[in-house]
C-alpha cells in the first residue's frame, strides 16, 4: 500500500469519487461558517473600519494562487520523473484554478487598496509578481492547448512548469530590487509573536480550511473529467472504421 | 557545433529578413516613442534607458521562432538530431548564432538610438555592458521558448506569452543598471546580477531546450 498506487487511473477513480462528496459538502460548510463569521460576527478594525473583512477572501486566495502553482511544479515532476498520466492531468486541472485564485487575489486587493492606499493599483513589489504569476498560468494554459498529441504536451507543460518556477522566483527578488512597496509584511505566521487578532485569525483559518478544501474538490472533478475525456477518446479510436 | 554555429550565422546573413528585420524594428520602435510621448528632451532622457532595453527585449523576441522553425520544417533538425552531436549541444549553437546575429547588432545599434532619445552622458558605457551580457540571456531563454514551441503551427504569438513573463528578471536587471547610473548611483550590483543571469541561463537554457526538443520530435 503506497501513494503510487493511485497512479492507476482505476484506482484513482474509485478514490477520489468516495472523497468527492464528503470534500464538497466540507468545503461549503468551511465557506459559510468562514465568511459568515468573517463577515458579521466580527468587530470592525479601529482604523480600517468594515473593509478590513475583505481579508476573509483576499488572504486565502492569494495563499492558494502560489500554492497552487507549487501543487502543479510537483505533479510536473512526478509526471517527468515517473510518467504517471494522472500526475499530469492532475497539473493540467488545477492551473484554470491557480489563475482564478490570482484573478480574486488581484480584484480583492484592488478594492481594499482603494479606501486604504488611496489607489486600486500601484506598483508594488507583491502586487507586480502577482500580475507575473497570473502571466506564467496564463502561458502554461496556453501551452496545455496549443498541443495537440496528449503526451508531448504533458512534457512541454511540465518543463515550462519547472523553468517558470525558477523564473517566478527569480522575479519575485528581481521586483524587491527594483521598486519598495506599500503592502505590508505577512499577515500569518505559525512562529512569529505578531499577526492579525485572534477575533480575526480564527474565521480566517477557517477561511482558508474552505478555499483549500475547495480547491481540493475542484481539482478532484477536474481531474476526474479529464480522464473521462481520455477514455471517451481512446473508446472513439478503437470504434471508429478502419 | 561549430560547424552549426557558423552554418546558422551565415543563414542569418544570407538569407535576408531575419538579420535586418531585428535592427530595423528596434530603429523604428525606438523612432515612435517621441510620436507618442512628445519631443520634451528631459521626459526623453528620462525615459530612454527603459524604452531602448524594452526596444532590444522586444526586437530580439521577433527573431526567435526562426531558430528551429525553418530547421524543423525542412527536416534538418530530425537530420541534426540523428548526428552525434548531442541535442544540448545543438541547442546552444543555435542560441549562441542567435545572439551574435541578433543581441549584438542591437547592442552595437543602441548607443547611436540613445543619442536620438538624449541619453544622459553616464549612461553610454553602461547601456553597452547591460545590452552586451543582457542580450546573452536573451538569446538563451528565448531559445528554449522556440524549442517549447517548434511543434506549433503558427506559434509566434504563444511563443511571445510563453517567453515574456521569463524575460521580467533580465528586463529589471538590464534597464536599472543604466537607469541607477544616469541617476549617479552605482550600477555594479545589478549589472552583477544581469551577468549572473545570462551565465546561468548559458549553462541551465540549453539543457531544459534539450528537453523541450526531445519532447517535441518523439
Amino acid at each position: 500500500m503506497s501513494l503510487w498506487e493511485y497512479a492507476n487511473p482505476v484506482k484513482f477513480m474509485a478514490l477520489s469519487g468516495r472523497i468527492l462528496p464528503a470534500a464538497t459538502v466540507l468545503s461549503a460548510a468551511c465557506l459559510f461558517i468562514g465568511l459568515f463569521w468573517g463577515f458579521f460576527l466580527t468587530p470592525d478594525d479601529y482604523k480600517q473600519g468594515s473593509t478590513v473583512k475583505i481579508i476573509f477572501l483576499h488572504v486565502p486566495s492569494a495563499l492558494m494562487a502560489i500554492n497552487i502553482w507549487l501543487m502543479m511544479l510537483v505533479t510536473s515532476l512526478v509526471w517527468l520523473v515517473r510518467r504517471h498520466h494522472v500526475s499530469a492531468l492532475a497539473a493540467r486541472a488545477a492551473a484554470p484554478i491557480g489563475i482564478t485564485m490570482t484573478l480574486i487575489a488581484l480584484f480583492t486587493g484592488a478594492i481594499w487598496g482603494k479606501p486604504m492606499w488611496g489607489t486600486y493599483w500601484a506598483w508594488d513589489p507583491r502586487l507586480t509578481s502577482f500580475m507575473i504569476l497570473f502571466v506564467f498560468y496564463l502561458g502554461y494554459i496556453a501551452l496545455w492547448q496549443a498541443i495537440e498529441e496528449a503526451d508531448t504536451a504533458a512534457d512541454l507543460t511540465s518543463i515550462l512548469c519547472m523553468v517558470g518556477s525558477v523564473f517566478a522566483l527569480l522575479s519575485r527578488y528581481a521586483v524587491n530590487f527594483w521598486n519598495q512597496g506599500l503592502h505590508q509584511g505577512a499577515s500569518l505566521s505559525v512562529d512569529q509573536e505578531t499577526h492579525v487578532d485572534n477575533a480575526f485569525y480564527l474565521p480566517l483559518v477557517v477561511c482558508i480550511a474552505g478555499f483549500v478544501l475547495l480547491f481540493v474538490t475542484l481539482v478532484l472533478l477536474r481531474t476526474r473529467t479529464h480522464i473521462r475525456q481520455r477514455r471517451a477518446q481512446a473508446l472513439m479510436v478503437r470504434e471508429a472504421p478502419h | 557545433m561549430l560547424a552549426l554555429f557558423k552554418r546558422d550565422v551565415l543563414l542569418a546573413f544570407r538569407s535576408g529578413g531575419g538579420f535586418g528585420l531585428a535592427l530595423a524594428f528596434f530603429l523604428i520602435l525606438v523612432m515612435f516613442v517621441p510620436f507618442g510621448v512628445g519631443t520634451d528632451r528631459a521626459i526623453l532622457a528620462r525615459i530612454a534607458p527603459g524604452i531602448l532595453w524594452i526596444g532590444a527585449l522586444l526586437a530580439c523576441l521577433l527573431s526567435l521562432d526562426r531558430i528551429f522553425q525553418l530547421d524543423a520544417e525542412d527536416g534538418t533538425l530530425d537530420v541534426l538530431a540523428t548526428s552525434p552531436l548531442p541535442l544540448e549541444g545543438i541547442a546552444a549553437a543555435k542560441a549562441a548564432a542567435h545572439w551574435l546575429t541578433t543581441g549584438l547588432p542591437l547592442t552595437i545599434a543602441a548607443p547611436f538610438l540613445g543619442y536620438l532619445l538624449g541619453l544622459p552622458q553616464a549612461g553610454y558605457l553602461w547601456l553597452i555592458l547591460s545590452l552586451l551580457t543582457g542580450t546573452v540571456a536573451l538569446s538563451f531563454i528565448g531559445m528554449f521558448g522556440a524549442a517549447l514551441t517548434v511543434g506549433v503551427k503558427r506559434g509566434g504569438l504563444l511563443l511571445s506569452l510563453l517567453v515574456l513573463p521569463l524575460y521580467v528578471p533580465t528586463l529589471i536587471f538590464g534597464a536599472l543598471t543604466v537607469v541607477r547610473v544616469t541617476e549617479g548611483l552605482e550600477p555594479l550590483s545589478p549589472w552583477m546580477l544581469l551577468t549572473g543571469l545570462s551565465l546561468a541561463s548559458v549553462v541551465a537554457m540549453p539543457v531544459v531546450g534539450a528537453m523541450a526538443l526531445r519532447a517535441n520530435l518523439r
